[in-house]
């Protein structure tokens, strides 16, 4: 069965210590001020009633993405399983994938090409999971096939309230948030 | 109460709507020895210092692209999220600038406009040369410059192929059929006067040049019915890119889902804001020109007239663009389109670029609705001059309030452009008015052979008008 890989993030656990920040930019080897994942924190409310939700946020793999479109050469494209990759071998840096992106998950590498999260699919082929997965101590990221209803993440999304960034957009994000 | 009834001679109707598109009956040759002379006149000392300034600014651009090559991009005050920033401003800029050529050009000539006669020729070059220095952009603006040449189809081992979804595609497609069909357009047009430049040549040098160029023309009438069916055929090509090239650029950004960009009033608001910008470039450049090389009696008021009333209609345009966007922000509901308009643009960090850009292509052109104020040459020159200052602002005020603050508040960067990038702005200024200056020293920037045309159909006009004035007169007086 074709496989669609997906993420879910649970905003309750994460505590925003950005050991997944850390871990991918060592997995990766990314430049100084490149990043493929980011911490972020929203209040919520007016002082004093306030609320705060952590989010450890990266590209959305979007089943419908319009970085993959914009992108003049073919450079962007869908890989296994659904992941949104770069054939950085084919980019020209020309920033298309950045400006169509709603999420901001891309960033100019020093070497001219366009770099982004690739679900660490180096990893996930040897049977692995991604990084950032693997590194977070509160467990609140959870990776695997949604195809599979029994893997972890399509079990957690069928037992947790998520919803997905900007659904407007229209780009059917895969990572969810649970909350 | 009694009604006089005549018929209008040819030369009334030229005046109805100002002064006349030619003043005076020059013959044949008082309009060669006029047009021509630019060309054949010993070099002005203004020329010479405006060649060095344009010339050291082009030695500034070109420093800035290699420069900036060695370095890459980050040598450009680009960040994330302004990952388009002073390259893509520039580029658009230049594009819109390089639109007023070819409607002068091509859709005037259609609709049989005679005011198009004396312009068309500085308008076309001013595209060309516009549309160049946008060219440079998509090339340098890549994190990989060198791999340019993957944006167009060609069979590679790398197996690269272009995706045609994209409209970074598209904008390659419009702009290079753009560039090539104008080029044809003016250089066909060229033809007949670079033979008579050559016929007229007293160098040897001269001769040789201007006759391979002119491609051996004899004006035999066989010549003359191809260069008239071959312009009226460019001439039909080029409209629909008048309204194509803008409408693709605005693409660029209308696809992307970004607050600010992601709206369907693009590329109307785009197309009428590229008019505006040409027009107002035509102005600056033609009006100095017009008063230096004395061509106001081809060049005259009515022609100035039409072009500040085209800039007032295509302003009012954009300004009504400005409208709707910002109305829409509001009557969408939607909080990050709103935010875009309400809070970034007119009271964020660069609101002071957003009022200059509302002063300058809203409040400044209407100033056009008084006459004595379009008869005002020097008023006219800086109201172009601030037309171009406003449209800069335009897509300056589009690309970067835009993408400073995008959805997300953790994101939010401020842009602030380097000294690469000044220099390169600064440097295409330069680089356009040098290959302007070249334009106004080696080849007539006002076409002789259509001048002397139009004084003709004048003349035809005015013989067959008097002609009919006399034998309908008994009849049409009605008492």
């Amino acid at each position: 069965m074709k496989k669609r890989y997906a993420m879910a993030v649970d905003t309750v656990r994460c505590v925003g210590c950005s050991a997944c920040v850390i871990s991918c930019k060592t997995e990766n080897a990314l430049p100084d001020g490149g990043f493929r994942d980011w911490i972020v924190q929203e209040v919520r409310g007016a002082f004093p009633d306030l609320s705060m939700e952590i989010r450890s946020e990266r590209c959305n793999h979007c089943s419908e993405p319009s970085c993959v479109d914009a992108c003049p050469t073919g450079a962007s494209h869908v890989a296994e399983g659904g992941v949104v990759a770069v054939a950085r071998n084919k980019c020209t840096g020309c920033k298309a994938c950045i400006a169509a992106c709603p999420y901001g998950a891309r960033y100019v590498h020093p070497a001219g090409f366009v770099d982004k999260c690739t679900f660490c699919l180096h990893r996930v082929q040897k049977g692995k999971q991604p990084a950032c997965v693997e590194t977070c101590p509160t467990r609140s990221l959870t990776f695997g096939d949604l195809e599979d209803p029994d893997s972890p993440v399509a079990r957690l999304l069928r037992s947790r309230r998520s919803r997905v960034l900007q659904p407007e957009a229209g780009n059917k994000p895969n990572v969810f948030f649970l909350s | 109460m009694s009604v006089e009834m005549r018929e209008l001679t040819a030369l009334e109707r030229g005046t109805l709507e100002g002064a006349p598109v030619l003043v005076g009956r020059p013959d044949d040759r008082k309009l060669n020895d006029d047009l021509f002379l630019p060309v054949w006149e010993k070099t002005r000392r203004g020329w010479l210092a405006l060649f060095g300034i344009t010339l050291g600014l082009t030695g500034l651009l070109f420093s800035a692209i290699a420069y900036t090559f060695a370095k890459g991009i980050g040598a450009w005050g680009n960040n994330i999220p302004v990952a388009w920033a002073y390259d893509i401003i520039n580029f658009v800029w230049w594009i819109g600038i390089g639109h007023a050529g070819t409607l002068i050009s091509a859709i005037l000539l259609l609709f049989q406009q005679k005011w198009r006669t004396s312009i068309n020729r500085f308008a076309e070059a001013m595209t060309l040369f516009a549309v160049i220095q946008a060219l440079l952009f998509p090339m340098i603006h890549l994190g990989r410059p060198w791999f340019f040449f993957w944006l167009f189809p060609y069979p590679s081992t790398l197996a690269t192929w272009p995706n045609f979804k994209s409209p970074l595609l598209w904008d390659v497609f419009a702009v290079s059929t753009y560039f090539t069909v104008s080029l044809l357009f003016w250089y066909v047009g060229l033809l007949p006067d670079l033979a008579a430049l050559r016929d007229a040549s007293k160098s040897k040098a001269a001769r040789i040049a201007y006759g391979i160029f002119a491609l051996g023309w004899r004006g035999s009438a066989r010549h003359w019915r191809h260069y008239r069916i071959a312009y009226l055929l460019l001439a039909g090509l080029a409209t629909p890119l008048v309204l194509s090239v803008h409408t693709i650029v605005s693409f660029d950004f209308a696809v992307s889902q970004l607050p600010g960009w992601h709206t369907t009033i693009f590329p109307p608001y785009f197309v009428a804001g590229a008019i505006f910008s040409g027009f107002a470039m035509v102005l600056t450049l033609m009006i100095p020109a017009r008063k230096v090389f004395g061509f106001e009696g081809v060049i005259t008021q009515r022609h100035l007239d039409n072009m500040a009333k085209v800039m007032l209609a295509t302003g009012l345009m954009v300004s009504y663009g400005y409208l709707t966007e910002t109305f829409i922000a509001w009557y969408s509901g939607d909080k990050f389109e709103s935010f875009v308009f309400f809070n970034t643009r007119a009271r964020g960090p660069y609101a002071p670029i957003y009022w200059t850009m509302i002063t300058c292509n809203v409040l400044v052109p209407q100033i056009l609705w008084w006459r004595k104020a379009r008869e005002n040459t020097i008023l006219l020159w800086i109201v172009s001059i601030l037309v171009n200052v406003g449209m800069w602002t335009e897509r300056f005020v589009i690309i970067v309030t835009s993408l400073h603050r995008d959805f997300l508040p953790s994101s939010w960067a401020m842009y602030r452009p380097t000294w690469v990038d000044w220099s390169i702005l600064s440097g295409t200024i330069g680089f356009f008015g040098l290959l302007f200056l070249l334009f106004l020293r080696f080849v007539p920037s006002v076409s002789a052979s259509e001048v002397k045309e139009l004084r003709r159909e004048l003349e035809h006009e005015a013989h067959a008008g008097a002609h009919a004035a006399k034998r309908a007169a008994p009849a049409a007086r009605v008492r």
